[in-house]
C-alpha cells in the first residue's frame, strides 16, 4: 500500500492559500478576486499533490524501483489545471482592463434590474402592510438599500437611455 | 456486435478540429461559415447514428489504447447518446439563426472570433456529455465554460461586461469546488476513473463518500442552477446577444443537470442526499417561477422560469426510482429544445419591437401574427398544456411521484403543479403584454429577416417533434434510466471482467507496479465477458 499520512506542511500551506483566497474572493474589485481565485487555484493543486501520496522518485520504470515511484496522475491533473488556470486569468485580466477602460474602475456591479424590482417591492410595501405601517417604510430596505447606495447607478441619468436594455 | 467505437470521439473532434480551422480562417467569413455550418450538421448526424448504436449497449473508447481505468475513456451510452443528439441539433439551429441576424446586420461585421468560439462550446459540451472519467468530464466543463466566458462578453459593451463579471466568477468558483471534490476522491479512493469509482465509493467510509457527494453536488448545483446557487443565471443570460443567450439557456444548465444525473446514478447509488435533493428542487421550481412572475423584462422572464424548471429535473432525480429517472430524463430533453425555441422567438420579439420590456411592448399579435404563433406554440408547451411534451414530461413527474409515496413525494407532486399553474400565469402574463395590450407608444416598424424566422421556425417544429414522437423519445429515456439504476451496467461495459479496458496497456510488460494488484482486486465483479 502506499503511504498517505500528508506532509503537515502542504496541509498548512494550502489552509493559508484557500483562506486568503476566499478572503480575497469576497472583494469587489475584479483584480482581487482573481488573486483569490489564483490563489485558491493553488491551494487546490497542493491538496492535489497530497491526494497522490508521499514523495518519490520519477515514475519511470527502469530509473526508479516500482515502490519508491511516486504517483504521476495527480502532476498530470495538477498540469492540467495549471494550464487551465493560467488561461482564465488571462482572461479575467482583460475583463478587469476592459472595465476599467469602461468605467475607471474594475468593481464587480450590482444587478440594474434587481434593484429596480426592489423598489418597486419596497414601494408598494406599506400598501401591503396597512396605512399604519407606513412610517416603517423605511426600514424595509435597510441593508439592501445600504448597499445600494455604495453602488448604484439606477438613480444617475443613465437609466432610460436605452444603453441598459439592450 | 459491430464495433462502433470509431464514433464516439468524433462529436469532440470535429467541432475542436474545425475551431482551429475557423480560427486560421478569421479573414474569409464566408468559409467560417460554411465549415460551422457543415462540422454542426455532421455532429448531429454522428450523434442520432450513436443514439442509434448505443441502444445495443454502452460503446466504451479507451483513448490512445491506454486501457482504462489508467487511460482515458468515452463512454457512448444511451443518456450522452440522446443528450448529444438534441444539443448538436439546437446547437446547429441557433448557429443558423445567428448567421441570419448577421446577414440581416451586414453593415457591422461579423465578430471573426464568434465561430471557433461556438465551435470549441460545442466540443466542451459534447466532452462533458461523454467523459467516462471524472477529471475529463471537469476538463470538459472548463472548455465550454472558457467559451461561454467570451460568447457572453462578445463585444466588450458596459452591460455584457457587468453581467459578464458576475457570470465569470461564479462559474470559476464552482470549477474550483469540482477540482476540489477531485482531488478528495483522489485521495480517498486513488482514482477518478467514473466506473471503478462506483465500485470503491461504495467501499470507503461513509462519511467521507458523503462530503464528496455534497460538494460534487455543489459544484453541479452552481452549473445546473438550483435554487440557493441559481442567482446568478437571471442576472446574466438576458445581457448576451440572443443566440448566446437561446443556447445557453438550453445547453448549460443541461450540462450540470447531466452531471448530477450521471454522478448520482453511478457513483451514489444509495442515494443518501435524495430528500435534500427533494427540498432543493421544490425551492428551485417556487422560488424561480415567483422570480418570474415578478419580472417586467420578457428575457429576465424566460430566465427564471428556466431556473425553475430546472427543479422539475432535480425532482425526477431525486425521487431515486427508475420512471422518476426516466421522466427526468425525457424532460431534459424537452426542456432543451423549447426553452432555446423561446429565447429565440424573444430574440425575434427584441428585434420587432426594439425592447424586451414588457411595458413598452405591445400589439404584436396584429402587427406580427406569425411571431405571435411562433411564441404561442413553445410557450405553452413549457406550461405544460396538453398535447404538448412539456405535458408529458410532467405527467411523467408526477406519476413518479406519486408512485415514490412518501409525504415528501406528494409535497413535491403538489408544489411542481403550483409551478406550473405559475409557469402558466406568468407566461400569459408576457403573451397579454407583449402581444395583445395595445403599445404605450407605436414600435418602430422592424422587419424580421427571413433568415431569422426560418431557423426559429425550424426550433418550434423540432419541439412538436419532440411532441408527436414522445412515445419513442420516452421509451429511450425509460431504457437509459433503467440501465443506469444498475450501475453494475456501467461499470462491467468499461471494465469487463478483467477489471480492465481494452488496449495495449492490458498486457502488463515488466514488473507488475505496486498499486496494480489493488486494482485488479478491487474490479473483481465479473459477469459481462466484453471480449469477442
Amino acid at each position: 500500500m502506499i503511504e498517505v499520512s500528508p506532509s503537515l506542511v502542504l496541509v498548512v500551506a494550502i489552509g493559508a492559500f484557500v483562506t486568503s483566497g476566499v478572503y480575497l474572493l469576497l472583494e469587489r474589485s475584479l483584480t482581487r478576486v482573481l488573486l483569490g481565485f489564483i490563489l485558491i487555484g493553488n491551494g487546490v493543486n497542493l491538496l492535489f499533490l497530497v491526494a497522490g501520496g508521499r514523495a518519490g522518485g520519477a515514475p519511470i520504470i527502469g530509473q526508479t524501483p516500482n515502490d519508491k515511484m511516486s504517483d504521476p496522475l495527480p502532476q498530470a491533473m495538477v498540469l492540467t489545471a495549471i494550464v487551465i488556470t493560467l488561461g482564465l486569468t488571462a482572461f479575467v485580466l482583460a475583463m478587469a482592463h476592459r472595465s476599467w477602460q469602461l468605467l475607471g474602475h474594475d468593481e464587480v456591479q450590482d444587478d440594474l434590474e434587481d434593484r429596480r424590482i426592489a423598489r418597486i417591492a419596497a414601494r408598494n410595501a406599506p400598501l401591503v402592510l396597512g396605512a399604519d405601517n407606513a412610517d416603517d417604510s423605511t426600514l424595509m430596505l435597510t441593508t439592501d438599500d445600504d448597499s445600494a447606495e455604495v453602488r448604484d447607478e439606477t438613480s444617475d441619468s443613465s437609466e432610460h437611455d436605452g444603453e441598459g436594455t439592450q | 456486435m459491430t464495433d462502433f467505437t470509431w464514433l464516439v470521439p468524433l462529436p469532440v473532434v470535429i467541432p475542436l478540429c474545425s475551431a482551429g480551422l475557423t480560427l486560421a480562417l478569421y479573414r474569409k467569413p464566408q468559409i467560417q461559415q460554411i465549415i460551422t455550418v457543415l462540422a454542426l450538421a455532421l455532429m448531429v448526424v454522428f450523434s442520432g447514428f450513436m443514439m442509434w448504436a448505443a441502444d445495443q449497449g454502452p460503446i466504451v473508447v479507451n483513448v490512445g489504447e491506454w486501457a482504462a481505468p489508467v487511460g482515458i475513456n468515452l463512454v457512448g451510452d444511451r443518456l450522452s447518446a440522446l443528450m448529444l443528439t438534441v444539443s448538436s441539433s439546437v446547437l446547429l439551429c441557433v448557429l443558423l439563426y445567428s448567421l441570419g441576424q448577421g446577414i440581416a446586420d451586414s453593415s457591422k461585421s461579423p465578430v471573426s472570433i464568434y465561430h471557433p468560439t461556438y465551435l470549441v462550446l460545442a466540443a466542451g459540451v459534447s466532452n462533458a456529455f461523454l467523459a467516462g472519467d471524472l477529471f475529463n468530464m471537469y476538463v470538459g466543463f472548463e472548455i465550454l465554460l472558457a467559451a461561454s466566458y467570451v460568447l457572453l462578453t462578445l463585444g466588450g459593451t458596459f452591460e455584457r461586461i457587468r453581467a459578464g463579471a458576475i457570470y465569470v466568477v461564479v462559474a470559476l468558483l464552482s470549477s474550483l469546488i469540482f477540482l476540489i471534490a477531485l482531488a478528495m476522491i483522489y485521495a480517498a479512493t486513488g482514482t477518478v476513473n467514473l466506473a471503478q469509482l462506483g465500485q470503491r465509493l461504495g467501499e470507503i467510509d461513509p462519511n467521507v463518500s458523503i462530503v464528496v457527494q455534497s460538494l460534487l453536488l455543489l459544484a453541479f448545483g452552481i452549473k445546473a442552477a438550483i435554487f440557493p446557487l441559481s442567482s446568478w443565471l437571471p442576472d446574466s443570460y438576458p445581457t448576451a446577444p440572443a443566440p448566446v443567450t437561446a443556447v445557453f439557456a438550453g445547453l448549460l444548465t443541461k450540462v450540470g443537470v447531466y452531471a448530477i444525473i450521471r454522478t448520482q446514478t453511478l457513483l451514489f447509488p444509495d442515494g443518501r442526499l435524495n430528500d435534500v435533493l427533494m427540498w432543493l428542487a421544490l425551492a428551485t421550481m417556487l422560488v424561480g417561477i415567483m422570480g418570474a412572475v415578478a419580472q417586467n423584462d420578457i428575457k429576465r422572464l424566460m430566465s427564471f422560469t428556466l431556473v425553475s424548471h430546472i427543479g422539475y429535473m432535480i425532482f425526477g432525480i431525486a425521487l431515486g426510482s427508475k420512471i422518476g429517472l426516466g421522466a427526468a430524463i425525457f424532460y431534459v430533453a424537452h426542456h432543451i429544445t423549447v426553452q432555446t425555441t423561446l429565447f429565440l422567438v424573444v430574440g425575434l420579439i427584441e428585434r420587432r419591437g426594439g425592447t424586451t420590456s414588457m411595458a413598452k411592448l405591445g400589439g404584436l399579435a396584429k402587427s406580427a401574427p406569425l411571431l405571435a404563433i411562433l411564441f404561442f406554440i413553445p410557450a405553452m408547451n413549457l406550461a405544460g398544456i396538453p398535447p404538448f411534451s412539456g405535458f408529458l414530461g410532467k405527467v411523467g413527474l408526477l406519476e413518479a411521484g406519486v408512485a415514490g409515496g412518501g409525504w415528501l413525494a406528494y409535497v413535491l407532486v403538489i408544489g411542481s403543479v403550483l409551478a406550473s399553474l405559475l409557469t402558466l400565469y406568468a407566461i400569459v402574463k408576457a403573451w397579454n403584454k407583449t402581444f395583445w395590450q395595445p403599445s404605450p407608444e407605436p414600435l418602430p416598424d422592424n422587419s424580421l429577416p427571413a433568415s431569422m424566422v426560418g431557423p426559429s421556425t425550424v426550433m418550434v417544429v423540432l419541439t412538436l417533434a419532440i411532441t408527436v414522437f414522445a412515445g419513442p423519445l420516452y421509451d429511450y429515456a425509460n431504457k437509459s434510466a433503467s440501465t443506469m439504476s444498475d450501475n453494475s451496467f456501467y461499470i462491467n461495459a468499461v471494465l469487463g471482467d478483467q477489471g480492465r479496458g481494452e488496449g495495449e496497456s492490458t498486457q502488463l510488460d515488466g514488473p507488475d507496479p505496486v498499486d496494480e494488484s489493488t486494482v485488479l482486486e478491487g474490479a473483481d465483479t465479473g459477469a459481462v465477458n466484453n471480449d469477442e
